[in-house]
């Protein structure tokens, strides 16, 4: 163990039915740090972070601490309270205090050490700690009352009155705006000069730059690297976390067909649309038969952008054509009977219909679009489902199967047959390969760039990049909730995407 | 990130026969009839008499059962659509049908308290409770589907209210309604030997499978109840739906109240449908349906209406005093409900596949 670690983990192993999420995953953290966990959905940051806090049983690997009196300590940590009991804490994106008591009831909720409670000695020690971290709040305020960032500090202090030596803060700050951030940092970093370190998730890459003192990446479920944050340029994190090197990067392009500027009007073209979800407005347009892509970071408002075209979340503000027609897309049915489709991005939640069949969750687009007298005879449904069960070759017991029991990627041809059955001018699919065999995955592309080539137009999400550029002829880019730039023809390769994507390149060199 | 098990492959005969949710109620009528079959043989004896005014009439046990278990029925078919949309259930059909009915009675006797003649024509009467009992709905579903409130606390304010505005409607008089021709719902229809109120519930299973059948009232329902979200990126309204579900149930409502109404040619404010709205309940979960929304079964519910029927004459039948009844009926209803719960079913049809591991194994390899 090294000198200054308070936490150590080595050699860490976690796999579910199926998936092997962390493989021999090694993580060092050091009294009076702020250390960066980053990497791609699926790398295994949260896997890690909840085999740390005891949600999850490590299959093989050791994890040790060191004790208040400085003695070094193998742990086994089997719940969230063993986790507490060896000083660490964690503070969820979803803050997960309950906002109907009081400050001070919050940050002593469930620690009681006996049945009685005394309001004033428990108000008076919370006013002590919340003034001794500078969070201005009452102890006596209602939790709702106070700001989402405030909340969050809230639950820090819980956590550092539990005389936390590890705080773990997983994306703190997704639902903060800038000075609330701040706030935030400020926080950590009082809290780093009281020697508590601090792991740090995030998908902000400006925010790791500016707080951060070390930056682990993981990709895949395998440790890619610990780096001192001086010695890695932000490309090169982008890189890491994407798993491109930079240069010696085969740009294979094969059958996606050059973008060309014509004259043409756009199947869809909106100007200026922003939505509830807190994106700046941006300008979109699609021609037929061209596949296009949004690109960028977790988190930088690539989905946010196809959910404003598709009317998903509240549209406030923009204007629409639809080959040259002004039309209103304020909900998904506009967007529907414009010939829109969007395979969403969260098919559990977003995308199946668990309980009902197959069959059901293939036509309920399409019954929607047809109206509500007009229901398909149950033959007819069949005949439906079975006709894309076998051209997209889903895996299905029957017809009348329970969507929620097929595998990952059935259930996602599924929706995509839902779609395809509506017969769209213009489909949007966000992450349809997200979580699927790589069978699948490229059955997928391909299918894409067929129904491009029938004149259908596809806007196309990945967080894979090469998958992208196997398919797009165009890529937005967007960094930070803001379209940032545009590229097409010789702008699209790996290095082009990923300068793009890093942005601001202060630590480019 | 765990990532589900592939699908399982055929299922055994006993996995597929708990995976059907009308199976609890059906097992549950069997049982009731083979333990009366044992007990009382003649139980089920079915006599042709003639009744007051003159009428060939069918009586005896099971007659009375479907007679007397029609308006839980017709309110079941209902309660099961609120149930599957919005997740919850609609505490105030009992409330709803004194209203309905106190319209009926109003409009048919002018406000007398006893006319010696319809003052409307009877279907005018029924068109006019219907309206009332969809307006409730309405109201009701509003509390629901717009403003979020929980079902069973949306509907208590009609349920605490209702009965008062019920009595309002007739300034809390108990009028009687004159003739012959307003007691053949409640009755028989003269010249047939079958109760009219069965006769009505048929009408209105048969109604509704016709809407099930010519509409995609069943897919946008079962899609809301399982999936706001989902439904709503499909282009569904959800707060319209949920909406129209207790609408549906306020035309249920009214035609129960009409049965109800007619029983007696009167009212009592008070009594009038008590407690019907727990049986409701109760038969949409002995249908095997998730109370929490979702996939239905309108003729699993209508089942388990007439099954609370049979278990409460059965218990009359053996001569549970009327104070003691709630509380044996409450013991096999705590049963049924139990093995009819979907979680429940599931665990009984995994049990069923491990009951049978090589015939599962076979089928498997062939699938």
């Amino acid at each position: 163990m090294r000198d200054k670690a308070i936490l150590e983990m080595r050699g860490i192993y976690k796999s579910f039915p199926g998936v092997k999420a962390l493989q021999n995953v090694d993580f060092t953290l050091c009294a009076g740090e702020i250390h960066a966990l980053m990497g791609e959905n699926g790398a295994g940051k949260s896997t890690l972070i909840k085999v740390l806090t005891g949600v999850h049983i490590k299959d093989e690997g050791k994890i040790s601490i060191r004790t208040k009196d400085g003695q070094e300590q193998e742990v086994q940590i089997h719940s969230p309270q063993e986790a507490q009991r060896n000083g660490i804490s964690t503070v969820y994106q979803e803050i997960s205090l309950c906002p109907n008591l009081s400050v001070a009831e919050n940050i002593f909720l469930g620690r009681g050490d006996s049945a009685f409670v005394s309001w004033k000695k428990m108000n008076k020690r919370a006013g002590e700690l919340l003034q001794n971290l500078g969070i201005g709040v009452k102890p006596t305020d209602q939790l709702a009352s106070c700001s989402i960032a405030v909340q969050q500090m809230v639950a820090i202090a819980r956590a550092v009155d539990m005389e936390c030596r590890v705080l773990i803060l997983d994306e703190p700050t997704s639902s903060l705006d800038d000075s609330e951030v701040a706030k935030l940092f400020k926080l950590m970093r009082d809290l780093k000069s009281r020697g508590v370190g601090i792991i740090f998730v995030t998908h902000f890459l400006d925010q790791v730059y500016e707080v951060c003192d070390k930056i682990t990446v993981l990709r895949d479920g395998t440790l890619v690297g610990e780096y001192e944050i001086e010695t890695l340029p932000r490309v090169q994190l982008v890189s890491k976390m994407l798993g491109k090197e930079l240069d010696d990067m085969a740009d294979i392009k094969e059958d996606v067909p050059e973008f060309k500027a014509t004259d043409e009007l756009p199947v869809y073209e909106g100007k200026g649309l922003c939505s509830s979800e807190g994106i700046s407005p941006f300008d979109f347009h699609i021609r037929r038969g061209e596949v296009n892509g949004f690109t960028g970071l977790l988190g930088s408002g690539r989905s946010e952008c196809v959910r404003t075209i598709f009317g998903a979340d509240k549209v406030t503000g923009g204007t629409v054509k639809m080959n040259g027609k002004t039309v209103k897309i304020n909900k998904p049915k506009d967007a529907m009977k414009n010939g829109i489709g969007y395979l969403p991005e969260d098919r559990k939640r977003d995308g199946i219909v668990g309980d009902l069949s197959v069959r059901d969750n293939i036509i309920l687009a399409l019954q929607v679009k047809t109206g509500f007298f007009k229901p398909f005879s149950k033959a007819k449904a069949t005949e439906f489902a079975n006709e894309y069960i076998k051209l997209l070759e889903i895996k299905t017991a029957s017809v009348n199967t329970p969507i929620k029991s097929l595998s990952g990627g059935n259930q996602q041809k599924v929706i995509l047959a839902r779609w395809l059955l509506t017969n769209p001018e213009y489909l949007i699919l966000d992450e349809p390969t997200r979580g699927i065999d790589v069978g699948t995955k490229i059955a997928i592309q391909k299918l894409v760039l067929k129904l491009a080539s029938e004149g259908m137009s596809v806007t196309f999400i990945s967080s894979e990049t090469d998958e992208m550029l196997r398919t797009c002829s165009r890529l937005l880019v967007m960094r930070d909730r803001k379209l940032v730039g545009e590229l097409t023809g010789s702008q699209l390769t790996q290095n082009t995407i990923m300068n793009t994507i890093a942005g601001g390149d202060k630590n480019a060199e | 990130m765990p990532s589900k098990m592939p699908s399982q492959p055929k299922t055994s005969f006993w996995a597929r026969l708990f995976s059907h949710q009308i199976v609890i109620p059906i097992l549950a009528l069997l049982l009731l009839a083979i333990f009366n079959l044992i007990s009382d043989p003649t139980f089920f004896s079915i006599t042709l008499g003639h009744n007051s005014s003159g009428n060939a009439v069918l009586s005896g046990n099971l007659i009375s059962i479907i007679d007397s278990g029609s308006e839980l029925a017709i309110l079941a078919i209902g309660m099961t659509l609120v149930t599957a949309a919005s997740g919850g259930q609609d505490i105030s059909v009992g409330a709803a049908i004194a209203i309905a009915g106190s319209a009926m009675v109003r409009v048919l006797c002018g406000g007398e308290s006893s006319p010696t003649e319809l003052k409307a024509p009877i279907i005018v009467a029924f068109l006019i409770g219907v309206a009332v009992a969809m307006f409730f709905g309405a109201f009701n579903g509003t509390l629901v589907a717009y403003f979020k409130i929980q079902p069973m606390v949306a509907t208590l304010i009609l349920f605490t209210a209702g009965r008062s505005i019920a009595a309002w409607i007739n300034n809390n008089e108990l009028p009687i309604v004159p003739g012959e021709d307003f007691k053949v719902f409640g009755g028989y229809i003269p010249g047939i030997p079958i109760p009219a109120p069965f006769l009505i519930a048929i009408v209105c299973f048969i109604v509704t499978w016709l809407i099930m059948k010519f509409t995609n009232l069943g897919l946008y329902v079962q899609s809301v109840g399982v999936n706001e979200k989902t439904s709503r990126l499909n282009g569904l309204n959800p707060e319209l739906i949920k909406l129209m579900t207790y609408v549906f149930l306020g035309v249920c409502v009214a035609v129960a109240a009409l049965i109800k109404v007619s029983r007696i040619s009167s009212i009592n404010y008070s009594v009038i449908a008590k407690d019907i709205e727990m049986d409701a309940i109760l038969a949409v979960a002995l249908g095997g349906n998730a109370l929490g929304g979702g996939k239905f079964s309108i003729g699993a519910s209508v089942l388990g209406a007439y099954v609370i029927q049979f278990l409460t004459t059965t218990l009359y039948k053996l001569e549970v005093s009327a104070v003691a009844l709630p509380a044996y009926k409450a013991v096999v209803v705590i049963i049924l409900v139990v093995l009819s719960a979907p979680t429940v079913r599931e665990k009984l049809s995994r049990l069923g596949k491990k009951l049978r591991p090589d015939k599962h194994g076979a089928e498997a390899s062939k699938a």
